[in-house]
């Protein structure tokens, strides 16, 4: 058997994690025709590559089907509880940047911290019957965070897409969502909180710590791991 | 791991202990309205309680614990006084620590009764302490009632009141209030800007959302207001911390607190019901001269107890969660009687834990 690599199917996430590894020496691509998810690994020997959704490999990577996997640390940490014992951080790879974030629109020219966040969403709730709706697709990140503010009297709502403009749909009233430039939350005239950043994520190398190694897949893994540190 | 039949003998032993003391057997469904315990909750309950939905019913829970459902029922068609008697499975999300139950047997007992409140703590507290005699509990008591009452008395706005209040039960966001309104921490500079400016919607952009334009400027008015108010003074706020650190055993901390009611005159009611309840403690036989009071305990759990306070834990095991806890929770009945409200008081065992005890001593 040989090592599983699991690297996103497609997109520029893809084609830069295909760039990284060139660098390092491993030449990764997909074979076959562009609809089928299948790849070959050369420059190193006893790797094979798996090609997943970038949401699907922290759950391939705790449930140890694949040994290494590239994904951002939002997905890592949002999917995954307690994700340092399921996984390990082998390198950051220097591209996929993207924060968590949590904004309100401009209007709100009284809130800029999470401690005006919460005193408007008291007065919001007491005015309008219910809590103030933050719509993200993260909720345990963002709920953990706002826990550890010790923010009060929201509600998370669920948006797949598009949430930057659940506010002026007024389906929510503030988001929380990953953002890498700021520009679609200016032209959705949201802005960040001061001390909104919720997570700072980027592509990441990851270890399975519960995947299991036969001998020879320890030796190509110890391989693999010597020549991306290097 | 005891088995599951002998913790349900166990937890129907326990039921039928508290059927002699009077207390009438009932039951609740397992699932929930996760409306009503969003509302009491917020969001954090999520994190500790199992959600399903349905298309028709919505969002419903998995019951995280009984005390609600029988407040509920309480208030819709109960006799007074009442006392009542449960045993079943509780459910919690455990996905910070894994090595705790996410479904455990508990058996509460609960009692609704306007007479005596000190009496009834009493008797609440000894029936438990009772029921876990030989396992060489450590038991610790507090009173969240004080706390309460030292924050509705301080001299300062009725706003910052309302906003300590709400944050009794999140101590690092009560400290952070406590902080600004003494004057403690300083003014963050977009505070002072957003209040030195004499448009501060200027270059605020096009209004969206349902939060209006007079729901910001009345926040505006409200900082503006805080801003002019005096510090709390330091008087106050040394006698509150002071107050937070008190644990001793219980006539040392009634000593000690009686001292801090010099500068904070607002807490002696509630200071009179602690020496009530010793009374009452003693009275039931309970050692009250080496049972354990801390002023904070009980602030970061569920956050409906808002008077005395109890728990029950293995000393020697650190690792286990308490054996048993329990308090008064009169604003519970208020925020769930829909008009109505009745002082109550009550406590759960988890007889899982109560045999995993037994065994390791065995």
């Amino acid at each position: 058997m040989s090592v599983k690599l699991g690297v996103p199917s497609k997109g520029r996430l893809m084609d830069k994690t295909f760039d990284w590894f060139e660098k390092r020496g491993i030449r990764l691509s997909r074979t076959g025709s562009d609809r089928e998810y299948s790849g070959a690994v050369d420059g190193i020997d006893g790797i094979s590559l798996v090609l997943l959704s970038a949401g699907e490999i922290p759950r391939e990577l705790a449930a140890g089907r694949i040994h290494l996997g590239v994904t951002g640390t939002d997905l890592v940490h949002e999917k995954l509880p307690r994700w340092e014992q399921q996984v390990e951080e082998i390198a950051p790879l220097g591209f996929g940047q993207a924060d968590l974030i949590l904004a309100v629109p401009s209007c709100w020219a009284d809130v800029d911290t999470l401690d005006d966040l919460d005193a408007a969403a008291a007065a919001f709730r007491a005015r309008h019957g219910f809590r103030v709706r933050i719509a993200t697709k993260y909720h345990r990140l963002v709920r953990d965070f706002l826990t550890d503010a010790g923010v009060a009297d929201y509600q998370l709502v669920d948006s797949q897409g598009a949430t930057e403009g659940t506010v002026k749909n007024e389906t929510a009233e503030a988001i929380a969502d990953i953002t890498s430039t700021g520009e679609t939350l200016r032209a959705n005239h949201l802005k960040l909180l001061s001390d909104g950043l919720v997570l700072r994520s980027q592509a990441t190398l990851w270890r399975s710590r519960g995947a299991a190694c036969d001998a020879g897949e320890k030796q190509a893994l110890a391989a693999l791991l010597k020549r991306v540190d290097g | 791991m005891p088995q599951r039949a002998r913790i349900l003998e166990r937890a129907a032993k326990l039921r039928g202990y508290f059927e002699q003391a009077g207390a009438r057997p009932v039951e609740t469904p397992v699932l929930q309205p996760a409306e009503t315990l969003l509302d009491l909750y917020g969001e954090d309950i999520r994190a500790r309680a199992y959600v399903t939905s349905d298309a028709v019913r919505g969002e419903q829970m998995l019951r995280p614990d009984f005390t609600v459902p029988v407040v509920q029922m309480h208030m819709a068609h109960g006799a007074e006084p009442a006392r009542y008697t449960y045993s079943g499975e509780v459910f919690r999300r455990q996905e910070h620590d894994p090595d705790r139950d996410n479904e455990y047997i508990q058996v509460g007992y609960e009692v609704f009764d306007r007479t005596d409140p000190a009496a009834a703590d009493a008797e609440v507290f000894t029936l438990i302490a009772k029921a876990l005699s030989g396992l060489h509990l450590r038991a610790t008591t507090g009173d969240i009632g004080l706390l309460l009452a030292a924050v509705t008395g301080l001299e300062t706005t009725a706003a910052r009141k309302a906003a300590l209040m709400r944050h009794i039960w999140r101590p690092r966001r009560f400290r952070a209030l406590l902080e600004r309104y003494s004057g403690r921490s300083p003014v963050p500079p977009a505070r002072a800007a957003l209040l030195a400016a004499s448009d501060p919607m200027a270059g605020a952009g096009p209004v969206i959302g349902l939060r209006s334009r007079a729901e910001v400027l009345a926040r505006i008015e409200a900082l503006r207001a805080d801003a002019a108010a005096p510090p709390i003074s330091e008087r106050e706020i040394s006698a509150l911390e002071t107050l937070l650190a008190v644990r001793e055993t219980l006539p040392f901390a009634l000593e000690h607190l009686r001292d801090v009611a010099v500068d904070l005159p607002q807490i002696t009611p509630a200071l009179d019901r602690l020496e009530a309840r010793i009374t009452a403690l003693a009275a039931r036989g309970v050692d009250v001269d080496n049972l354990e009071f801390e002023a904070s305990y009980g602030r970061t759990s569920m956050e409906y107890y808002d008077g005395f306070v109890f728990g029950f834990y293995a000393a020697a095991r650190a690792d286990l969660p308490p054996v048993a806890t329990g308090g008064r929770y009169d604003a519970l009945t208020r925020a769930l009687g829909d008009g109505g409200e009745i002082p109550a008081v009550g406590g759960v065992l988890r007889p899982g834990l109560m045999l995993t005890l037994e065994e390791a001593r065995a």
